[in-house]
């Protein structure tokens, strides 16, 4: 099993979650993020004074698959959440030891 | 006699409805005893309004304006000092605020003679600017309470984020004793016309040389009755020195003294809702009409043209410093809009009643620029953190609207000129640019350096009495929880 971590375009979010439930990926972990990479920030400014905003608002997505899973789960979040711009955002792939579905005690793939 | 001298404040326009409303009841009719002054149900109405509205300005109005600027770590910080402000103001004023500003004594401050309200009761009547028309006294000492209570509120923009709350409340009630309270009175105190009609009438009907002369020192003596700035004949319909550039100076000076906050040119110090600031924003020019067209006391054509001119004005200045924004930054901010628009308002405040709506766009789309410059270069030039611009928008942009004034209040260019009461029936007098700028400015400078070194003396006092500053890591920390203790958001 494997986790997928997504930092993706906030307006982005939508389009991904309906391409993994599409390939039947039911359930995600949401949060919002700030952070920075390539894309360095922005210049906001307030009544002139001017700030350089280097943390930029992102979402990040985690997503528990089967290793079987795990390709395809990356192929699709990539094509979802892409524009081309700079700041598309990254994946990041993490191994994971075991998993439990709290009601049932199921573990594993079939918690998943 | 000196008629310059007898030039006093009031409205071409008011006059003209005024006296149509007086003759129509008989009020202005020859006969040599002056009728007994009657109470108008509308103005009373009005003026009831318009005590609210000035309220609605300032809570929630400038608190959200204020607290939509301040970072969410401050909110309730900012929202309790202006709430606070509000509250200790009011009960001061009705103690002895309204005594020391609205009664006779010297020309500098009233008297103790209605403290704790003495004498006052629901039959007592106050002047308006029209012969023979009164309002309800009580409804005078409430409109002119929030006037009092606004003014000191707006300093604490220019120190928010770090001031100790102590040294809030110790601060305010002492300002306004000591600054507001005279200020008020050099601008706004005077005998009233019913008071000057009555000495100039007896003056006119006086037929020997000595009742003459008696007639004419009871004349002088009754115009001697009214503050020094008044006397000098600078006029300030609502209070662009009174209220704005007194409290504007006050702050700058206050943001000097307690310095700049961590991180101030370092850090991000974004606002932290300008929905909130829109907000607060929309409802300060709501109430601001209950401020300027209140400010006639009667609900005729000057309250009218006081209101038009709020509206024009404020939009214009809105518009100014948004396209300037946009010209010389690149993008127009919300904040742009807000910010001119209450440079706007605060800039027609003492022309609301003086100007011509024309005059008052003028004087709306400089206002906007000239505050912006102030805001952004002037500012980052010489590095004071004014945290919300209290210097910038309220200081210069009095200035600038006193000055205006000055020149706008021309009946050539639409204004309404300003009218002598001493003559009867009293009419607009003649207009000289010259005197009345120097007067303006001397307006100005009077409440500047009264302010500015009043204010200066009572921030060392609070200093050294509790201290002004917060610790370094309460700072950090914000001051809703170590001030307060309690937050604005939770999540």
């Amino acid at each position: 099993m494997k986790i997928v971590t997504a930092i993706i375009k906030p307006f982005k979010l939508d389009e991904v979650r309906d391409a993994l439930t599409a390939i039947g990926v039911h359930g995600m972990t949401v949060t919002e993020v700030k952070g920075y990479g390539r894309q360095k920030g922005h210049t906001e400014i307030y009544r002139g004074a001017e700030y350089a905003v280097s943390f930029l608002p992102k979402i990040k997505i985690e997503v528990a698959v089967p290793s079987d899973q795990l390709d395809k789960t990356v192929e699709v979040i990539t094509t979802a959440a892409k524009t081309g711009q700079i700041g598309d955002g990254k994946i990041f792939i993490l191994g994971l030891d075991s998993a439990v579905r709290i009601r049932t005690g199921e573990t594993d793939a079939a918690a998943l | 006699m000196k008629l310059t001298t007898l030039t006093r404040a009031g409205l071409a326009a008011a006059v003209l409805i005024a006296t149509a409303f007086l003759l129509s009841h008989g009020v202005l009719a020859e006969e040599a005893s002056p009728a007994a002054p009657t109470f108008n149900k509308g103005d009373n109405a009005w003026m009831l309004t318009s005590s609210v509205l000035v309220l609605l300005m300032t809570i929630p109005g400038l608190a959200f304006f204020y607290g939509g600027l301040a970072r969410s770590k401050n909110m309730l910080s900012v929202l309790a000092h202006v709430f606070y402000t509000v509250c200790i103001v009011v009960v001061i004023w009705a103690l002895y605020g309204y005594s020391l500003t609205f009664t006779g004594g010297s020309s500098i401050i009233g008297g103790f003679e209605k403290v704790f309200l003495k004498g006052v009761t629901t039959d007592s009547q106050a002047a308006t600017f029209s012969v023979g028309v009164t309002i309800h006294e009580l409804i005078y000492i409430c409109f002119q309470m929030t006037f009092a209570a606004i003014t000191p509120a707006l300093i604490v923009g220019a120190f928010a984020e770090r001031m100790k709350f102590s040294a809030v409340a110790l601060f305010i009630p002492l300002w306004v004793t000591l600054i507001y309270f005279p200020i008020a009175h050099m601008v706004w105190y005077w005998p009233g016309p019913d008071a000057i009609q009555e000495a100039a009438k007896a003056l006119a009907a006086a037929t020997d040389e000595a009742a003459k002369k008696a007639a004419q020192a009871k004349l002088d003596d009754v115009m001697a009755d009214a503050g020094l700035v008044f006397q000098w004949g600078a006029i300030d319909f609502a209070g662009g020195t009174v209220v704005h550039i007194n409290s504007g100076i006050a702050g700058l000076v206050g943001a000097l003294l307690v310095g700049k906050r961590i991180g101030y040119g370092k850090e991000l110090m974004t606002p932290h809702s300008l929905t909130l600031t829109m907000a607060g924003a929309a409802l300060l020019w709501v109430g601001w009409f209950g401020f300027n067209a209140g400010s006639n006391l009667e609900a005729n054509g000057g309250a009218a043209l006081a209101m038009i001119n709020s509206f024009v004005a404020t939009a214009a200045a809105a518009l100014s410093w948004m396209f300037v924004e946009w010209m010389v930054k690149g993008k127009p901010s919300l904040l742009g809009l807000l910010s001119g628009c209450v440079a706007g308002l605060v800039a027609v405040t003492p022309a609301a009643g003086y100007s011509g709506p024309m005059g008052a766009i003028v004087l709306g789309l400089i206002v906007g620029a000239v505050c912006l410059f102030f805001c952004s270069t002037i500012k980052n030039a010489f590095g004071y953190d004014d945290a919300f611009d209290v210097f910038g928008v309220h200081c210069i942009g009095g200035i600038v609207g006193a000055i205006g004034t000055g020149i706008l209040v021309n009946p050539a260019l639409g204004g309404a000129g300003i009218i002598d009461y001493a003559v009867i029936p009293p009419k607009v007098a003649d207009y000289d640019l010259w005197a009345q700028l120097v007067s303006q400015s001397k307006g100005v400078l009077t409440t500047l350096v009264w302010s500015g070194v009043g204010s200066l003396i009572l921030y060392k006092v609070v200093d050294v009495l509790v201290g002004l500053r917060v610790p370094v890591e309460k700072e950090r920390e914000g001051l809703d929880i170590t001030d307060h203790g309690e937050r604005a958001y939770t999540m």
